[in-house]
């Protein structure tokens, strides 16, 4: 039963996704939206390695990175956006592969700090060879509507969101969580750690990779570096805490909220949406580590209780 | 041979600054066992300060060094009753991570803080004595750099001397070894953590000063200094003092040369070779012992 209502209310969510374009022509609401989907397939893809493999990377915005880069170069020189695409999710699994073997060596914090070293120097070497901006072509320009990236920026979250549902049910998947809450039982129960990591790793990378693809296919023109810069990280970091570390809903819920919040904050208190969303998130480490998630099951559970309570009221 | 020279010596006067960064970073690492990664930002902060005591008060930017040096103290003390003192509470691993979290969020709000009330602008203190240097042939030392690499060793001298000889030193080096065992044995473990967390912050101050003296401050420096000091920290091994500075001008060193033969877009990318590079050979840090 409560199988069957919450598979309901993610094809009422994903069909209500579908139809807006067409029922809103206003290119605010599109932009919100498609900015939701890109931070949810950012936030998704970095909860594999970060929530369910609980190896806290804050390098995620190299692989953002790179989609945008590999995808935009190609597309721009007249490849076809799939391939440009397929290209650039296969060369930033790769990368992920081949850089995850040293670094996910590294435990803890060491791992932490390799994966930020990794993002910055790429995103500072990236603003020395491209320190010019890229703009799409006029003709391209000419043509361009809100309509097809927002459909590729859906399928990115689309694809993201259901690659980590089949992983968290699967064997792969629990090996990962498995090896989150206790590397040395994991190990001494026959789980291959490092492959379990390095799979989080490389799956969370070319995911991140699409949805920097969706950003390079979206944006109109951007310094080819800011992709890369550290603020993605930490705003993936960010809605994914806020929203639950480890769950589904987590990323998608904390996306919503933060996009919505920080336009709707910016309009009314200038400047404040950072200062703002960097309290909550200190506030919700500290007070309530499992994000929206926990706190809803809170609520739910204290108006359960509530009712009981009254219902024995009247009983008595 | 003189690009080679000149470059060396640059790297290593920039490297002097990589390990006074280090320096408060590791203080609060080893003894709080929290990660700042905002340690940047009051890199950031006291630069300001700096820039503001110089451009309003008139003052000489080496003698507004104590100012600065309380003034971030002062928001050492702030930080850590208003954030870092919840973080303490938790088990070690818990408290490395939350405060990596936490501190990330302070990244955030102190950044949009210092666009907010510095502008965005990048600011730099120019003064009488800014482009004076000492010159071999085509080889030139700046003052202000080497003044700030002997403020650099200075302090880090001074912190071992008061960690090595004063009783509240004593008390900071028992609480970092174990600090359930320095509570068992009278410590007020809770006063040493405010105030090496406050030193930490203060260490952060100067090092802003000698920045915005010998390079330039912007609302957005913090993360590219607090990433080189945290790899000169893992380079010397976590939690050691000892040897900071060193591994600091090592690093710089690495980074002038290899803009040299690599060309100076790649100069980033040795940072992240050199660190883990180190890792994987010397897991314990160049400095550190096997534990």
């Amino acid at each position: 039963m409560r199988r069957n209502v919450s598979v309901a209310a993610w094809f009422v969510l994903l069909a209500v996704c579908i139809v807006l374009p067409f029922s809103s022509e206003d290119s605010q609401v599109l932009t919100i939206a498609i900015q939701t989907f890109i931070l949810t397939a950012l936030a998704s893809s970095w909860n594999i390695i970060g929530g369910f493999a609980g190896q806290i990377s804050l390098g995620h915005a190299a692989f953002f990175g790179m989609g945008t880069i590999i995808t935009r170069e190609l597309w721009l020189s007249g490849a076809p956006l799939p391939l440009s695409l397929a290209a650039a999710i296969v060369a930033t699994a790769l990368f992920a592969l081949i850089i995850g073997v040293p670094m996910l060596r590294f435990r803890g914090i060491y791992f932490s700090i390799g994966t930020l070293a990794l993002a910055v120097a790429i995103s500072l070497t990236i603003g020395n060879l491209f320190p010019g901006i890229t703009s799409m072509p006029v003709e391209a320009l000419r043509a361009y509507t809100f309509t097809d990236p927002y459909f590729l920026a859906l399928g990115a979250a689309v694809t993201t969101v259901a690659v980590a549902m089949l992983l968290r049910r699967s064997v792969v998947g629990l090996g990962m969580m498995a090896v989150r809450d206790d590397e040395a039982a994991a190990g001494a129960v026959g789980v291959d750690v490092l492959a379990h990591k390095l799979a989080a790793f490389a799956i969370s990378a070319a995911l991140a990779a699409l949805a920097g693809g969706a950003f390079a296919f979206f944006s109109v023109s951007y310094y080819p570096s800011y992709p890369f810069t550290a603020v993605w990280s930490f705003e993936t970091i960010l809605v994914t805490f806020v929203g639950g570390i480890g769950t589904i809903v987590g990323p998608i819920a904390g996306s919503a909220f933060f996009v919505i919040g920080r336009d709707t904050i910016a309009a009314n208190f200038e400047g404040f949406q950072v200062i703002g969303f960097g309290v909550l998130f200190i506030v919700v480490v500290l007070l309530v580590p499992g994000g929206m998630v926990e706190g809803a099951q809170r609520i739910g559970a204290w108006v359960v209780k509530q009712g009981q309570g009254r219902k024995r009221d009247v009983e008595g | 041979m003189q690009l080679v020279i000149q470059s060396a010596i640059s790297g290593l006067l920039i490297g002097g600054m990589y390990g006074l960064i280090a320096l408060g970073l590791a203080l609060a690492f080893g003894v709080l066992k929290v990660l700042n990664v905002a340690h940047g930002e009051l890199v950031m902060l006291g630069g300001y300060v700096t820039f503001f005591l110089v451009a309003v008060v008139g003052l000489d930017p080496f003698l507004s060094m104590p100012l600065v040096f309380v003034a971030t103290f002062g928001v050492g003390v702030l930080l850590y009753l208003v954030l870092f003192r919840f973080v303490v509470r938790f088990d070690i691993d818990t408290r490395i991570k939350n405060s990596l979290l936490i501190s990330f969020g302070l990244v955030l709000i102190l950044q949009a803080l210092a666009v907010t009330f510095f502008t965005a602008d990048e600011r730099a203190i120019i003064t009488d004595y800014s482009t004076a240097a000492l010159t071999f042939e085509s080889i030139r030392v700046p003052f202000i750099r080497l003044a700030g690499l002997l403020v650099a060793v200075a302090l880090s001298v001074g912190l071992q001397q008061l960690l090595d000889r004063t009783t509240f030193g004593h008390a900071i080096k028992a609480t970092s070894e174990d600090w359930a065992l320095a509570s068992l044995a009278g410590i007020d473990i809770r006063r040493v953590y405010l105030v090496a967390f406050a030193i930490s912050a203060g260490l952060a101050g100067v090092a802003g000063t000698l920045i915005a003296l010998g390079f330039s401050v912007s609302p957005s420096i913090g993360l590219g200094w607090t990433l080189k000091a945290l790899i000169v920290v893992v380079l010397a091994g976590l939690g050691s003092i000892r040897g900071l500075i060193v591994a600091g001008m090592l690093l710089g060193l690495a980074e002038g040369l290899a803009s040299v033969w690599l060309g100076g877009a790649y100069r980033e990318i040795v940072a992240l070779g050199a660190f883990l590079l180190v890792l994987l050979v010397r897991p314990q840090g160049l400095f550190g012992r096997r534990e």
